[in-house]
Order: C-alpha cells, then sequence, then structure tokens
C-alpha cells in the first residue's frame, strides 16, 4: 500500500469534483460521499502508517520540468513524520466531516461546504505528501486557498468577508517569505528536492549567512500559517468561519502546516544557531502572549483560537530548543484534543443557537453531559494532566526547554502551562458550571453525528500520548527520528513532570477559585488597566492599522489620483486630441471638388518649391 | 530655330488658364473643356521636346498621338457621365454636387 500512498489524497479530491459537478443535484448525498471519501482516505492513511512503522521510507518521483541543466520533479514521500500526519490529518478530517453534517444541516449550501472541505483535506494531504519544497509550496498555496473561502463561507457576514480576507492577506506576508526562502535555496543548493538541498547544505556548500537567512525566510512562512507573533491576527479572526472549519483547519491541520514545514526543513534550521534562537523565542514569546489574551476573551471560540496561537507557539518553541520529537509529537496530540475542544464548543453553539458569549452560557453540564465530559477530557488534556495526552507532550516540549537551558525560555515556558491550565478552566466553569444564563430555552444535545466524533476525538485525546511515554521507551521518538541526526532528544525525569503537573495543577486551581461557581470573578474591577489591556489584545489590531493599513491606504488613495488624474489623464488627453483633430479634418471634407483640386494644386507647388529651394535649382 | 522656351512657355500658359477654368468655372462643360487644354498644353510639351529637345526623338510624338486618343475617349465617357448626372440631378453646377462630403 505505501506504494500507493498517492492514493490518499486523490480520494478527496475526487469527491470535491463530483460535488463540484453535481453538488446542487446531490443535496443531501452530498455530506455522505465526501465523508466516504475522507473514511477511504483514513483507511488507506492508517495501513501506510502501519508498513511505515514496520518497513522503511519510500519515495516515488516523476520528472516534471527541465529547465537547463536542472529538473523539476513531482512526486510523493512517505517518512516517519509524514505518515504520522497522514494519519492525524485523516483523522480529524473524518470526524470533521461526520459532525459538519449535523452542523451544516440547516444550511442551503452544504454541498459547497462540503465541496471546499474536501478540497482543503487534498490540499493538505498533498502537502504533507510533498518531496520537495516546490510541491509543498503550490499545496501551501492551496491549503491558504481554502483557509480563505472557508472562513468567508457565510460570506454574507461583513466579520466573516472581513475575516477571511484579513486570514489570506496577513499570511501572505509568510507566504512571500517561505517563496523567497525557497528561490534562495535553490539558488544556493540547485534543488527543491530535502534530500537533496539538506545534503549540500550539511557539507557546508552554502555559506553561514546563507543558511540563517534561507532558515529564517522559511520559518516567516511557518510564522504566518501558524499564527505566530507578530503575524498571528488572522487566527482568531479566522473564528468567523463554521466551527468545524475552525476545528480542521484553525486547530488541527492548516496551522499545524507551519510547524510541519519548520520541521521538514530542521536540517536548515539545526545548521544555523541564530535561526534556531528565533524560533524559540517566537515560539515562547507567542505562547504567553496569546495565552495572555486567552484569559480575559469572553467568545468561546476566540479563547479556543488564542489558545491554539499559544500551542503552537509552544510546538515553535520546542523545535527552537532542537525538541525535534517534542515539537511534533505536542502537534499530534494537540490535533486531536484541540479538534475535540472546538467541535465541543461546535456542539455547545448549536444547541445555542450559534451565540457564542460566555458570558450567556453557564450551568450546561446537566444539559449537555455527553458535550461537558468531553470538554472537560480536552481540557484536562491541554492543561496537561495526568495521564491525558497533553500531558506527555506538554513535558516532552518542557523536557526539551529545560534542556536547552536558557532562563528566560524556561520561564515563558513554565508561565505559559499556568495560564493555559488556568484559561481553559475559565472557560470550562464559565460554560458549564453554575447556572444558565442564556435565552435559548432548554438547549440539549444534537444527536449521535454530533457527539460521536466528540466521544472519538476524546479517547484519542486521552490515550495519543501513550505512544511517547517511558514505559515503552518513548516508542515516537525512535520511529521519528530513526535514519535522522538531529541529535539527542531530551526527556523529563519524574521531577520535571512533578513540576509541570504542578503548574497546570496551580492554574486549574485558581481558575477554580476565581471561576468555580460558573460566574464573573470581578478580576476587571480589580485590575481594571491589566484587564482593559488584555481585552483590547494589546492593541495589536489597532496599532497595525495605525502603523500599516492606514498609511497605507493613505499611500493607495494617492496613487488612485495619481492614477485617475495623470495616468488616465494623459491617455485621455491623447484621444481627445486625435478625436478633435479628426473632427476638424473632417469638417475640409465638404465634397467640394474644385476646393480639392485647389489643394491639391497647392500642395503640389508647396512641394515643388521646397524641392528647389532644397536643392537650390532657382540659382 | 525658334527656341525651345518659347514652346515651354507657351504650353505653361496654355496649362495654367486650363488649370484656372477647372478649378474656378462651375459649369462642368467648361471644366472638362478646360481638361482638354490642359492636356493640349501637355502635348505642346511632348511635341517640342521630340523635335526640337536636347534628345530629339519620335517617342514624344508617338505619345502625343496617344494622349490625343485617350483624350477624346476621356471627353466621350466624362459628356455620358455629365448626361446622367443632369438626368438625376436636374444641374450639373459643380457646386451643388457635393454628395461625397463628411
Amino acid at each position: 500500500m505505501i506504494q500507493n500512498a498517492w492514493l490518499i489524497p486523490l480520494l478527496p479530491l475526487a469527491a470535491f469534483v463530483i460535488l463540484l459537478l453535481g453538488g446542487r443535484q446531490l443535496k443531501q448525498a452530498a455530506p455522505v460521499i465526501a465523508i466516504a471519501s475522507v473514511a477511504g482516505a483514513f483507511v488507506l492513511s492508517s495501513v501506510v502508517l502501519m508498513e511505515r512503522i514496520g518497513g522503511d521510507t519510500f519515495a516515488a518521483t516523476v520528472r516534471w520540468l527541465t529547465i537547463g541543466p536542472v529538473d523539476v520533479t513531482m512526486g510523493f514521500e512517505v517518512t516517519a513524520l509524514n505518515s504520522l500526519m497522514l494519519f492525524v490529518v485523516t483523522a480529524v478530517s473524518l470526524l470533521v466531516h461526520i459532525f459538519s453534517k449535523r452542523y451544516m444541516a440547516e444550511d442551503g449550501r452544504i454541498h459547497v461546504f462540503y465541496g471546499y472541505l474536501t478540497f482543503f483535506t487534498f490540499s493538505m494531504l498533498g502537502l504533507v505528501l510533498a518531496p520537495n519544497l516546490l510541491q509543498l509550496f503550490i499545496f501551501w498555496e492551496l491549503v491558504g486557498l481554502c483557509s480563505f473561502l472557508l472562513v468567508g463561507f457565510w460570506y454574507f457576514k461583513k466579520e466573516a468577508a472581513d475575516a477571511a480576507k484579513k486570514a489570506f492577506l496577513v499570511t501572505r506576508i509568510g507566504d512571500v517569505g517561505l517563496l523567497v526562502g525557497l528561490v534562495l535555496l535553490f539558488n544556493a543548493t540547485g534543488s527543491f528536492e530535502y534530500g537533496a538541498a539538506f545534503a549540500a547544505v550539511e557539507a557546508g556548500e552554502v555559506s553561514g549567512t546563507m543558511v540563517t537567512v534561507i532558515a529564517l525566510c522559511i520559518f516567516l512562512g511557518a510564522v504566518g500559517k501558524s499564527a505566530q507573533f507578530p503575524l498571528h491576527v488572522w487566527l482568531p479572526d479566522a473564528m468567523e468561519g463554521p466551527t468545524p472549519v475552525s476545528a480542521l483547519i484553525h486547530a488541527a491541520t492548516m496551522v499545524a502546516a507551519g510547524v510541519y514545514l519548520v520541521a521538514v526543513t530542521y536540517p536548515l534550521f539545526l545548521a544555523s544557531g541564530t535561526a534556531l534562537t528565533v524560533v524559540a523565542y517566537t515560539g515562547a514569546i507567542t505562547a504567553v502572549f496569546a495565552a495572555s489574551i486567552a484569559l480575559v476573551n469572553t467568545d468561546i471560540k476566540r479563547v479556543l483560537a488564542y489558545s491554539t496561537v499559544s500551542q503552537l507557539g509552544l510546538m515553535m518553541l520546542a523545535l527552537g530548543t532542537a525538541g525535534y520529537v517534542a515539537g511534533l509529537f505536542h502537534l499530534m496530540t494537540h490535533a486531536f484534543f484541540k479538534a475535540l475542544l472546538f467541535l465541543a464548543a461546535g456542539s455547545v453553539i448549536l444547541a445555542l443557537h450559534h451565540r457564542q458569549d460566555i458570558t450567556r452560557m453557564g450551568g450546561l453540564w446537566h444539559r449537555m453531559r455527553t458535550t461537558a465530559v468531553t470538554f472537560l477530557i480536552g481540557t484536562l488534556a491541554i492543561a496537561g494532566i495526568f495521564p491525558l495526552a497533553g500531558f506527555w507532550s506538554k513535558e516532552a516540549v518542557l523536557a526539551a526547554v529545560w534542556a536547552n537551558g536558557d532562563v528566560v525560555l524556561i520561564t515563558l515556558a513554565a508561565l505559559t502551562t499556568v495560564l493555559t491550565a488556568f484559561y481553559m478552566f475559565r472557560l470550562f466553569f464559565r460554560v458549564f458550571a453554575g447556572t444558565y444564563r442564556g435565552d435559548v430555552e432548554a438547549p440539549a444535545e444534537n444527536g449521535k453525528t454530533v457527539t460521536v466524533p466528540l466521544i472519538v476525538l476524546a479517547v484519542f485525546a486521552v490515550t495519543a500520548g501513550f505512544v511517547h511515554f517511558p514505559l515503552n521507551g518513548y516508542w515516537l521518538e525512535g520511529f521519528m527520528t530513526a535514519g535522522l541526526n538531529y541529535g539527542d532528544q531530551a526527556h523529563g525525569g519524574l521531577g520535571l513532570a512533578a513540576v509541570s503537573l504542578l503548574l497546570a495543577a496551580a492554574g486549574a486551581g485558581l481558575a477554580w477559585r476565581l471561576y468555580g461557581k460558573g460566574e464573573e470573578s470581578g478580576m476587571q474591577e480589580k485590575v481594571p488597566a491589566v484587564h482593559h489591556l488584555l481585552e483590547n489584545k494589546y492593541y495589536i489590531d489597532e496599532i497595525y492599522a495605525a502603523v500599516i493599513v492606514r498609511p497605507l491606504m493613505t499611500l493607495s488613495r494617492l496613487f488612485v489620483e495619481v492614477d485617475r488624474w495623470i495616468i488616465d489623464g494623459a491617455v485621455n488627453f491623447t484621444g481627445a486630441i486625435t478625436f478633435r483633430t479628426g473632427r476638424q479634418a473632417g469638417k475640409q471634407h465638404n465634397g467640394q471638388l474644385q476646393t480639392y483640386g485647389l489643394v491639391s494644386v497647392a500642395g503640389g507647388i508647396a512641394l515643388i518649391a521646397a524641392v528647389f529651394a532644397v536643392r537650390g535649382y532657382f540659382g | 530655330m525658334v527656341s525651345l522656351n518659347l514652346f515651354l512657355a507657351l504650353a505653361a500658359i496654355l496649362f495654367c488658364i486650363g488649370l484656372y477654368g477647372v478649378l474656378t468655372r462651375r459649369h462642368l462643360v467648361i471644366i472638362l473643356v478646360s481638361i482638354e487644354l490642359m492636356l493640349n498644353a501637355v502635348n505642346i510639351n511632348l511635341v517640342a521636346f521630340s523635335s526640337i529637345g536636347p534628345f530629339a526623338n519620335i517617342t514624344g510624338q508617338v505619345f502625343t498621338i496617344f494622349v490625343i486618343t485617350v483624350a477624346a475617349a476621356e471627353a466621350a465617357v466624362g459628356l455620358a457621365i455629365l448626361i446622367a448626372l443632369y438626368r438625376n440631378r436636374s444641374s450639373i453646377d459643380v457646386i451643388k454636387q457635393d454628395l461625397l462630403r463628411w
């Protein structure tokens, strides 16, 4: 099967084509086709993962373009890293597809929604399978497009349309960086292939400065896609899209593509200490920064969005501190428990008829028991409570940071752990504890298609950590790093585990103390300045608006005027001159034979006179 | 021996009279007559060069015969057009014939 791994992305693509051509007629069958195709992809991915675990890396390419001495190839590759990614992406995608059947049931454009969703799945799988950076870049742009389409799915809502534009434009900044990085890398090594390019770098054919520049450019792409500071602003706004989309694209898969990108180009980062430090610090700052905003936000999805940004920061931090396996392990566990949290939030939102304000929730524990329990499992997992998935992966991240030894990074990582537990339990208590404050009559569960994906994801959120823990000798590490030389992977001992658990418990305890009854804590009255700063997201959006958007708009308006009056003016002026001349000349065409004759004679005489004058025949 | 210049001067005078007639007279018949005058001015030139020009030879006289023949044909066609025009427009005043204008 591993030789036929290229079939995996083609299944969702086939579904996309069917839905594109016949979606309107299919209507009720549309979700079924989409779910079936992704289910097929999931089965194949599982088989491929099993074969890869028992076997070896497989790669197949065909020549696509020949430019001078360079062959550009297309193909696919099944490595340890991307076989795991295949499994995670198809698993989450399948559950999201199932969940969406009920969530989008009332939407008249459900076939379009499923079309986009399958197309996204195709693009993401293509991105993961790509054996070279050029192919990766193509799919990288495709997932960006899908993200744009799905965020703006309810385009008739102005917020959604604006959010889609913002998502597209902000990630574009990163994409340009990535493209520049690719071109530089190609220029320096003469290849887009991972293996050939990295071999050239490791052999020292590229200067140290150049490697740093290339790595930083590629990292810029990752910063955009994974919503790292300072390009994080698009992700919270992207929550305007339907919740299943947030779960699939903006929590589990696409935003993790940035982390994946850093992971596949890891030799470049290892070759440049500066780039690695930048990655680590960007990740750490993002992690704390986003977590602090999540403390006060009152929109259930935006809290989760900031949480995603923060967790992606942790993954970057791990990669930046040589914790290759830790970063990817956290990516995998995060995909499961964050998708779970988003889908559970989606379940709540669905029950409350699309109200997302947590000040109007509360007391849902008794009304929506399955959702509440699965949400609690997700909360425990992300907070890093033993023995759920998040505990093991977060502990791996902390171990990598601890082994790195940078005090600032250690402090930031520890702080993030506390904050994560705090804001997640705050969210949990505000939504599920205390008494119901909403105005929707009797919110209740939404049926099996909603709860089954939640339960499945909850199982993953509990168990996914056991692929990498002391009792099986950190199995994932052996699998992921076989044949790679990415340095020793740090392991935390009991002490670190105890500390990380203590930090998480501290955060959770504080949340229980302040929000345990599901009501307001009154913190905004006690520290109004801090609360205000956090509530306004450190005014980052306002700063961007003032520093970048508004000057740019002014400049654009200036250019519009220049275009309208000077460029268009010149063109119109030419037109007007020709037109007027024609009209005047036309009047000379009066049909009078003798006038014509006179003019001809006068012209002839003038011509002869001129010739004679020049040649001097009159002399 | 009469000087070549005298013939050329005569031809030039005749040509200018013809041209003047073409450009100023309104009656189409007169215009046609004036054109004949211009052609004859050319004929005088051709014959003059043919007999006393620097490279005197018979070609000029032969060409004159051609011009007279073609002029006769042209006059016939011109008069036919003129009659057709008169039948259609009840006038052969050249100033009134201005259908082909912008």
